[in-house]
């Protein structure tokens, strides 16, 4: 896919970096005005990380790796222009600084991979996706075909730039002077690897990387979802959804905690080591403690801090049972609800107050 | 080899090849002496030279300019041979093989047993395109280890390369340095805390999240490396300072330069 110097003639080089130019041209301005001073720093950094995804190993259905380009997901995060601008950078550093893909034929690989595999991801992602919504799943399938369509055009570019080069370049003995494959031969070469291993690097990275901020953040994917009115609403939907989603087996587990509580009372014996001091001088409770004990006999008196302690605190409803309840299984259920519900509330009046507070601070930044 | 390794083999040998470019670029050779400006329009002509070449001994002489140049550089063959000789020959050889039985032409020879064809213009262009993309490869090559790469990116003022693009470039560099080791530490941390193999979706989800993770991490660092610039006077305006000086050596050889392509353009129509 990264055409290197000598493959092609220096006029299609020519005419391939004439044809960039308008595009560079209308997406620095497209560009400059949406993002105004904040286009060198963002560009930057997009454009390095372009990049650095190029060098990512991915691994591909049947155990092999391959590269992708990352055009289609820098075109769903930054949109059609930046990614052209951002694409493009990206190669040229390859080019110039790291001797990757050629000086001559910089203008072709940018015009294949970034304007062509931009455009024709922006285009396939949004007629794919529609106004689905942000996290619906029909935007990963939208990325993955994205990807796989913006790779394979730009191949097909590539493919048709190498096959016309024995046709108009030539040597007197009839030798091609470039790449030396007609169509016939260029574009299948090109087309089997692109359809199969490089196609569906840019699927799995496309598809994936959009199925990850779907779940962690929805927000980067606004860009390229306009007339989606319900975004923000969905963004917030789906990141109390998310949430919920993460709570969800906490809060089944307590609830389940919940009703089982009742259970405790069907429990033989004592819980050990749960002895108020009195039960030391109790002669039934005695049995039960040497019992729990593996038959040691406990000693005939309370232990000394355990007698001093046990009158520091008076529980309002002592063996789970209120008073005024007769039957240690309601009371126990009782117990089971009041304790709960102490504690939801707690947990709410603390979060409430830990949300004041937080409010109160960013308003005072 | 997992593909974690891969990766990470991958970011490495990045970081290793522009610290080796670095080192090389500060010795004192020839392409080391001259302006900047000059070394960029003078391997670029040599190098459109080779590439408009239709004479397979133009090319080559194009080829052993460039091995002078390299030796009068400091820049050993072994390391020319190990960075674009044996890539190139094993990419673009690969790709060149079927030509001579492929291109229809004078038939000089048979393969035995399967009596394919080989034919003079076949060879003749495996030979054009394998030397042309050594040459240009190695010329491109020895422009970026002989030259700081802050002073490659001034030198494309020169070619009318927008100031602003001069600095995106500059800015886009700095900050893949600082991505591949946040990459690099992202994967080794995950590869240290892996026993066993994942399975294949497993895989494809773990690079996925790589991926989105670090995106995340970008564009984070875009708004604070933004606030930083604002918080330093940026208003939006880029200036570059030139302080480049040419010599006479700097003259002497841009004439050289343009005599040699000149040369190739004249005698490889």
């Amino acid at each position: 896919m990264y055409i290197p110097d000598g493959y092609l003639s220096p006029s299609t080089c020519a005419v391939l970096y004439g044809a960039a130019a308008p595009f560079w041209y209308t997406a620095l301005q497209r560009v400059k005005k949406s993002l105004s001073t904040r286009l060198v720093p963002l560009l930057s950094v997009m454009a390095a990380l372009s990049f650095v995804v190029m060098m990512f190993n991915l691994p591909l259905p049947g155990g092999t790796t391959g590269h992708a380009v990352g055009v289609a997901i820098a075109t769903i995060i930054l949109g059609p222009w930046a990614s052209i601008l951002a694409i493009s950078i990206a190669l040229s550093i390859q080019a110039l600084f790291f001797g990757d893909g050629g000086i001559t034929t910089l203008g072709a690989n940018c015009f294949n991979m970034a304007i062509v595999g931009s455009l024709v991801a922006y285009a396939v992602y949004r007629l794919a996706a529609g106004r689905a919504a942000l996290t619906s799943s029909r935007r990963v399938v939208a990325a993955a075909l994205a990807g796989y369509t913006a790779i394979n055009a730009s191949a097909f570019c590539a493919a048709v730039e190498f096959g016309i080069q024995p046709l108009f370049f030539k040597d007197p003995s009839g030798a091609p002077l470039y790449a030396p494959y007609p169509l016939s031969i260029a574009i299948p070469a090109m087309m089997i690897g692109h359809l199969t291993f490089a196609g569906l690097a840019e699927l799995v990275l496309s598809a994936g990387v959009v199925a990850y901020f779907q779940r962690t953040n929805p927000s980067l994917l606004k860009l390229t979802a306009p007339g989606n009115l319900a975004a923000d609403e969905e963004i917030a939907g789906a990141e109390s959804q998310s949430m919920w989603r993460t709570v969800r087996p906490l809060g089944i587990g307590l609830a389940l905690l919940l009703v089982l509580t009742p259970l405790g009372i069907l429990a033989a014996g004592t819980a050990w080591g749960e002895w108020s001091a009195r039960d030391f001088t109790n002669l039934q409770a005695r049995e039960k403690m040497a019992l729990a004990s593996q038959h040691a006999v406990p000693p005939v008196q309370p232990p000394l801090g355990l007698q001093r302690l046990s009158t520091l605190w008076t529980a309002p409803f002592p063996q789970y049972a209120p008073s005024f309840v007769r039957r240690p299984a309601v009371g126990y259920a009782l117990s089971a609800m009041f304790g709960s519900g102490a504690i939801i509330l707690a947990s709410l009046i603390t979060g409430s107050l830990a949300t004041r507070a937080r409010d109160k601070r960013d308003e005072l930044s | 080899m997992n593909f974690l390794e891969r990766t990470l083999a991958g970011f490495l040998s990045a970081m290793e090849h522009a610290l080796d470019a670095e080192d090389l670029a500060k010795t004192h050779g020839l392409l080391q002496r001259l302006d900047p400006r000059i070394k960029v329009i003078g391997i670029l002509t040599l190098i459109i030279g080779a590439a408009t070449a239709h004479k397979l001994w133009v090319i080559s002489a194009v080829f052993a300019i460039a091995l002078i140049l390299a030796a009068s550089s400091r820049v050993s063959p072994l390391l020319l041979a190990k960075r674009v000789w044996i890539p190139v020959l094993l990419f673009t050889g690969i790709i060149a093989l079927p030509a001579p039985f492929v291109i229809p032409g004078r038939v000089v020879w048979r393969l035995p047993g399967l009596g394919w064809p080989l034919t003079a213009q076949g060879l003749l262009s495996a030979g054009y395109l394998v030397t042309r993309v050594e040459t240009a490869s190695t010329l491109s090559v020895l422009l970026i280890l002989s030259t700081p790469w802050t002073h490659v990116l001034k030198a494309l003022r020169v070619l009318r390369v927008p100031v602003v693009l001069v600095v995106i470039l500059g800015m886009a560099y700095r900050y893949i340095f600082l991505l591949l080791e946040s990459a690099c530490d992202m994967l080794e941390s995950r590869r240290s805390r892996m026993v066993g193999e994942l399975k294949g979706p497993d895989r494809r989800r773990l690079a996925a999240a790589s991926v989105g993770v670090l995106m995340s991490k970008t564009m984070q660092l875009s708004g604070d490396v933004y606030s930083a610039m604002l918080a330093r006077g940026f208003r939006g305006e880029v200036y570059l300072r030139n302080d480049f000086h040419t010599a006479s050596l700097d003259w002497i050889m841009l004439a050289v330069f343009a005599a040699l392509a000149a040369g190739a353009l004249y005698y490889g129509r």
